[in-house]
């Protein structure tokens, strides 16, 4: 019982991160259809901007303040790239899908590279508050509370969005642009203003998930995006391009599958059922894939 | 008459290449050494590689317009059914490369049959998972059968001794050599068939060429196939070039390289990716090299370190390519060359 217990919560915690990574993706799909590849390199830029920021406060500050200060900076370094980026590289190339794709495979390449070039290829330990590293006992389990924290920002962000979407006028012109962009654009709308914000927020959720991705594994590495972004775009799709209630239970769907199978069958075998889970969805709901084009 | 004289250029650069290993001059920044000197003709053997497996990449992508992120899966499954078929079967290297190319060709029809009834980034999507997938399985390495991260090298035994050994390597040249030739002919010779036909109209409007009466599906289906056949018959190369199989090939950042070799030569252009698949995989050991150089140890530190990044170097190049020349190289000096003729 309580390995079940466990794997749930951890499962959920997992799920957490992989919707904080997928949201931002989804509603860029959705809105815009463009397949961002840099969200791995937003989520690497969050990471080492929260680890720096954590090695460079002073140590006097306790670990729990300098940890809060990086979740900030986390989101203001990614929000701050996801705008740069939507600003200078994908805007010049409107509704040209394939090269706006090619342009963000480049960029991943670039950021990735260029992390290791300036702070090495290794790993870099992350400090984490010790309240954070113990255990709590649900159920006879014992389940570390970074877990939890996961799940937090995973529904802090799903709410926050949620709100956002339904009952201000930029969520309307978001969800309405995922509906019908041409629609939109002409009765006298400007789409594209709202494009920056929409690539703001989910720069955001992606640095925020870095970081978090980073306590998850105890230290930052270059190459954690890029193996965090298959699996959001595995849960993007599963959850139909563009919608975030359905991001959100494929995300948990995602995560606890992977995690049971991972155990009860053998190691491996989560991953690849999400894989074949992936690819089940596609060919049975193709429609599932319709954003804006 | 023009259609054999536009062939004089590769077939007069075909000659040139197989010449090489006859050559013991020194280019001292280029090649390692002598150009037919060992590290020279392993270093060249591999890019030759790369170059027909973009060619192959091409097919699918630049020929018919379809997004594929799932090309890895093949050129690994070439690779690795032959480091199997010989370490574990005990077959000799043809027997293990017929059944690589058997065995790729019908993973192509298995996952191109069900990959190609969504399209677009779908079909992108679904591609990757495959690909994905079998990454998965590699790395998990299930009954001892793919060496996990470690990879599997081809048995020493069972090699023909010519393919063998550090004083050999102009033979691994001349076979990479033989395997571009091969694959520009088989794509020279599909591009004028009807399915050839087939699937140019595909590229340039899917919903056009289906009311003008072509199969679109069995059109799409044949690029997924041929490009895998060629991609398988890399793989075997790849791994008789290396001594085995390597856990990268299987990889999704593969496969995003195949792409951005192509786009780099020219997507759709027999040259365009030849070019790029050579030129990409050369800067990228080359570059390693200038990392020491004193050039880049004048800049400032991080700004040096981070130039001395082969990726960093391509990726940005790519970038800038995909903007300003989004016909890639080939295109590029196709359009210089006209300028000149105009004036």
């Amino acid at each position: 019982m309580s390995d079940v217990v466990l794997l749930v919560v951890t499962g959920l915690g997992l799920g957490a991160l992989y919707f904080l990574a997928a949201s931002g993706l989804s509603l860029i799909y959705g809105l815009m259809g463009v397949l961002n590849f840099a969200h791995g390199s937003f989520m690497v830029a969050g990471a080492y901007a929260g680890w720096l920021t954590m090695t460079g406060l002073p140590d006097s500050l306790g670990v729990g303040v300098r940890m809060a200060v990086a979740i900030a900076v986390a989101l203001a370094v990614g929000a701050l790239i996801g705008f740069v980026v939507e600003a200078v590289l994908i805007r010049p190339l409107y509704r040209r899908h394939i090269q706006q794709v090619l342009v963000t495979v480049g960029l991943s390449l670039t950021a990735v590279a260029a992390v290791q070039g300036v702070w090495g290829s290794d790993a870099h330990p992350l400090d984490k508050p010790a309240w954070l590293a113990a255990t709590t006992d649900l159920a006879g389990a014992e389940v570390p509370n970074d877990r939890f924290l996961f799940i937090a920002a995973a529904l802090l962000l799903f709410g926050g969005l949620l709100a956002l979407l339904r009952f201000t006028r930029l969520g309307l012109v978001i969800r309405a642009g995922v509906e019908n962009r041409t629609m939109v654009e002409a009765l006298g709308i400007n789409v594209q203003r709202t494009f920056s914000v929409v690539f703001a927020i989910g720069g955001a959720a992606a640095g925020l998930a870095g970081l978090l991705a980073g306590v998850y594994a105890n230290s930052v590495s270059p190459l954690q995006g890029g193996s965090m972004l298959i699996y959001a775009f595995i849960v993007v799709v599963i959850g139909g391009m563009g919608s975030l209630t359905g991001t959100a239970v494929a995300a948990v769907a995602v995560g606890l599958v992977q995690q049971l199978a991972n155990y009860y069958a053998a190691s491996g075998v989560g991953d690849l059922s999400v894989v074949l889970l992936l690819a089940v969805v596609l060919l049975v709901r193709p429609a599932s894939m319709q954003g804006a084009h | 008459m023009s259609r054999h004289l536009k062939a004089l250029p590769a077939l007069g650069l075909l000659v040139l290449l197989a010449y090489l290993p006859y050559l013991p001059v020194e280019l001292p920044g280029l090649l390692p050494g002598r150009v037919n000197g060992p590290g020279s003709m392993q270093l060249l053997a591999i890019c030759l590689t790369m170059a027909g497996i973009a060619l192959s990449y091409d097919v699918v992508f630049g020929r018919t317009g379809l997004l594929s992120f799932g090309h890895a899966l093949f050129v690994a499954a070439g690779s690795y059914l032959t480091a199997i078929g010989m370490a574990s079967l005990g077959l000799p290297l043809p027997l293990a490369a017929l059944l690589a190319l058997v065995g790729t060709t019908a993973l192509a029809l298995v996952v191109g049959g069900i990959a190609l009834r969504v399209g677009g980034i779908a079909f992108a999507m679904v591609t990757l998972a495959f690909a994905q997938a079998a990454s998965i399985i590699v790395l998990r390495n299930p009954g001892d059968v793919t060496g996990g991260e470690e990879g599997r090298s081809l048995d020493r035994d069972l090699m023909p001794d010519l393919l063998l050994g550090v004083n050999n390597a102009p033979y691994r040249y001349w076979l990479a050599l033989a395997f571009v030739a091969v694959a520009w002919l088989a794509v020279a010779w599909l591009s004028r068939t009807r399915a050839g036909h087939a699937m140019a109209a595909v590229r340039e409007n899917e919903a056009r060429a289906a009311v003008l009466g072509f199969d679109v599906y069995r059109a799409k289906l044949i690029a997924v196939v041929v490009a895998a056949f060629l991609g398988g018959l890399g793989g075997v190369v790849h791994a008789v070039v290396l001594g085995g199989s390597n856990p990268h090939l299987t990889t999704a950042e593969f496969t995003l390289s195949l792409l951005v070799m192509v786009v780099l030569g020219g997507a759709g252009s027999r040259w365009g990716a030849v070019l790029g698949g050579f030129l990409y995989t050369y800067a990228d050991s080359r570059l390693v090299n200038l990392s020491g150089s004193s050039l880049l140890e004048s800049l400032p530190g991080a700004l040096g370190n981070v130039l001395s990044q082969p990726l960093f170097v391509l990726g940005t190049f790519f970038v800038i390519v995909v903007y300003f020349a989004p016909t890639g190289l080939t295109g590029l000096g196709h359009r210089v060359l006209r300028r000149e003729r105009v004036e």
